[in-house]
């Protein structure tokens, strides 16, 4: 069993988990991401791991509300247990001095950017980071990412914070402008990455993703992650979650994304009328 | 009469196919004392007995049949124990039919012993009487050691360990012990609940369980040698990485690898949900490839999750599936249409990123190929579709690199298993042995179990002396 020792709504739909969990905090690094179980009947699902505090033995995650797992995650308060915890799962991101490197973080990949944007700061880039979401209160670590970027522009999709925008506008007025750019990183929801890429393609600039693709072990035995990765066939659990996105079929990756659509919908629903049960009971 | 009895095995009464088929229970419903008396009556106690030398984990076969006899349930099932910590799996999954009882002299005029099945008799007996005896608390070697997968192997030395002394923690990269038993062999072949009790036992001798731990992430070898003080380890992770066909539209929604879709049902209970939360697609129209033992338990596990056709497609003959003949007869009950001399060529899709068909081309046999079996070859202009909504490869594993490309000093063989000493499980590591499926490549349960307990014999050898000879 896992204790949560803190949580924080960052906004309505997205919360901030920290966890006890000493020996993986030990292993971290930027990239990796782990698998949580809330309990026996619970499935495995991915989460990224935004941060890590080695002295206090704890990882912290950042999850957005959308299907069951993540409503009754998400129902959980300090203090409370989660079942299972398995990680540092993924091969780490690649950080180096590369000169100049943009950060992109859209929704709740916000919080992946974030200890990678950190950690390229602390290995002597200069970084940019964009962050984006549909709207204001869906932006969060404004702060935490202005902290270790030397330039941060938000971008919201109906104005009400930041600049009107998708991230790939101000991303393309980046790389037209600045040719000493030499990387982008880019994790968000699959379409975003994909139009991240089609940018950064145009000026050539070497972009990696992160892919979230549906996992079950995580540890490269059942291949439900599996994508095309330059033609050939990768699973984003142990040859990822980082790829090269000029070489990813993110079609693929999000059609994949939706092959339980119908059983997650279900599932969502079913849940949310058991719990207002629950709660107009009390 | 007295001939007759002699010839013919009790058969075990089992679920029919038309109930079975609707339900995750197990066929089979076990002997009952009278049948198992029964059954161990027809043992001649031969006084040079074969049977023993057929089982890979040395059991005195003839001796707890004696017991059975005698009416002694329990104490045979001690003496199974002294021998073998998983006595309920190994009476159910083993293959007998090549192992034990093929060896058994009643075999050459009518059927061999029931071995597998006394087998499994006692070990539930014992379960049913209510608390299971464990043996005497050997002596504290003050030695530690570490078995990475909990599966058939990691549990067999670690329970041969324990009952020499040593300390001993059993790592599990899920969140269940029990490896290909929890999570690749369904329900109605093993019942979960068996394999708990069988983790149960272990834990009881005083194996230490660790859920959770995926070794070379969480932990590497080399800090459980050196920073974790453990003085060997045992390498039993399995071959756990799935191969696909290798043809076009094999990342469609709704192809799985048999691994996948067996995890999601057994281990996650995915033919539970909603009350679990892990769905899997439950195919009208499903189609498994493959000839082993996992396409059968694919297959069969489609059906139960509701498939009106369940296609089984073979690029040989049935002579040539490598699966025990017993499953194949309960395949072939349950409606399992077998496609036999069909290979896959391609899966079609629905223009939604779904699978709607197979397409697949006869074949006919050659000459024989590398493993002695008659190769297939293609018939020319014979390529047709089958329609399909699930499609599920279920032809094998490989070695699963992530343990192993954390410890570069472990030599790996051609094909990324570990080189280990067959008879040992020593490796090019010191201090470090290995063994089943991560050695051999994918096999069965018991020759796993086989090999957990050499590597326990070599390693407590090596405990006493720390001295390391590798010769491969």
């Amino acid at each position: 069993m896992f204790e949560i020792v803190k949580k924080e709504e960052l906004s309505d739909a997205v919360t901030l988990f920290e966890i006890e969990a000493e020996d993986i905090a030990k292993k971290a690094k930027a990239g990796n991401f782990f698998i949580l179980k809330i309990n026996e009947q619970g499935e495995r699902i991915p989460l990224t791991i935004a941060d890590f505090d080695r002295d206090r033995g704890t990882i912290t995650t950042v999850f957005q509300k959308i299907g069951k797992t993540t409503h009754h995650l998400g129902t959980l308060n300090e203090g409370g247990f989660i079942s299972d915890v398995i990680g540092p799962l993924g091969k780490p991101a690649h950080i180096e001095d590369f000169g100049t490197v943009v950060c992109v973080g859209g929704g709740v990949g916000i919080a992946p950017v974030y200890p990678i944007a950190k950690a390229f700061k602390e290995a002597g880039n200069t970084v940019i980071s964009i962050i984006g979401a549909r709207t204001k209160n869906l932006i969060f670590w404004e702060d935490k990412m202005r902290a270790v970027s030397d330039d941060l522009i938000v971008t919201t999709d109906d104005g009400s914070h930041g600049r009107k925008s998708v991230v790939t506008v101000p991303l393309d007025e980046l790389l037209r402008t600045d040719k000493s750019i030499n990387l982008v990183i880019a994790i968000g929801p699959a379409i975003m990455m994909k139009f991240v890429c089609i940018t950064s393609e145009k000026y050539n600039v070497k972009t990696l993703v992160s892919l979230n693709s549906i996992m079950v072990d995580g540890t490269g035995m059942c291949g439900s992650c599996r994508i095309e990765v330059g033609g050939e066939i990768k699973f984003a659990c142990v040859d990822g979650p980082e790829f090269d996105g000029h070489k990813v079929d993110f079609d693929l990756l999000m059609a994949r994304q939706r092959m339980y659509l119908d059983e997650e919908k279900f599932a969502l629903q079913r849940y949310l009328e058991s719990y207002k049960e629950k709660k107009g009971g009390k | 009469m007295e001939d007759k009895k002699k010839k013919n095995r009790i058969k075990m009464r089992e679920q029919t196919p038309q109930a079975r088929i609707q339900n995750f229970m197990e066929v089979p419903y076990g002997y009952t004392p009278n049948e198992a008396v029964e059954e161990a009556s027809r043992c001649l106690s031969c006084l040079r007995p074969a049977c023993r030398n057929g089982c890979p984990v040395e059991v005195d076969i003839p001796s707890f049949i004696k017991l059975i006899k005698e009416g002694k349930f329990i104490e045979a099932a001690w003496k199974v124990k002294e021998k073998n910590a998983l006595p309920a799996v190994c009476g159910r999954v083993c293959p007998q039919e090549i192992q034990c009882e093929s060896l058994c002299i009643l075999g050459k005029k009518g059927e061999p012993v029931a071995i597998g099945n006394l087998e499994r008799f006692v070990a539930d007996y014992e379960a049913s009487e209510g608390e299971i005896q464990t043996p005497e608390k050997p002596k504290v070697t003050g030695r530690k050691v570490a078995i990475i997968g909990s599966g058939p192997g990691g549990l067999t030395c670690a329970a041969d360990l324990i009952k020499s002394g040593h300390q001993v923690t059993l790592f599990e990269a899920l969140h269940k012990p029990g490896g290909v038993l929890v999570y690749g062999i369904p329900e109605f072949r093993l019942p979960k609940t068996i394999v708990e009790r069988e983790v149960e036992y272990i834990k009881k001798l005083g194996v230490e369980v660790v859920v959770n731990a995926v070794i070379g992430k969480l932990y590497t070898i080399d800090e459980l040698l050196n920073g974790h003080g453990y003085d060997a380890c045992f390498i039993a992770t399995g071959a756990g990485l799935p191969m696909f066909l290798g043809i076009p539209g094999e990342n469609l929604n709704g192809v799985y690898s048999a691994n996948e879709f067996l995890t999601r049902a057994n281990l996650m209970k995915a033919y539970l949900f909603p009350e679990y939360d892990t769905p899997v697609k439950r195919g009208k129209k499903v189609a498994v490839f493959g000839g082993g033992n996992v396409t059968i338990d694919t297959a069969r596990v489609a059906l139960r999750l509701g498939a009106e056709k369940v296609y089984l497609i073979y690029r040989r003959s049935e002579e040539e599936m490598p699966a025990r003949k017993a499953e194949i007869h309960h395949a072939h009950e349950e409606g399992i249409e077998f496609m036999l001399l069909t290979n896959p060529t391609g899966f079609i899709d629905d223009g939604k990123g779904n699978i709607c068909a197979v397409e697949c081309s006869k074949m006919e046999l050659g000459e024989p190929d590398e493993s002695g079996r008659r190769r297939p070859v293609p018939i020319k202009g014979s390529k047709f579709q089958v329609e399909i909504d699930v499609g599920i490869p279920a032809i094998g594993t490989r070695s699963n690199p992530l343990l192993l490309h954390t410890v570069p000093d472990l030599k790996l063989n051609k094909k990324g298993y570990i080189s280990a000493e067959a008879d040992t499980g020593m490796t090019s590591k010191q201090g470090v042995f290995a063994g089943g499926d991560i050695v051999t490549g994918s096999a069965t349960v018991i020759l796993a179990m086989g090999a957990g307990k050499k590597a326990a014999k070599s390693i407590n050898e090596y405990l006493k002396w720390k001295y390391w000879d590798f010769k491969r």
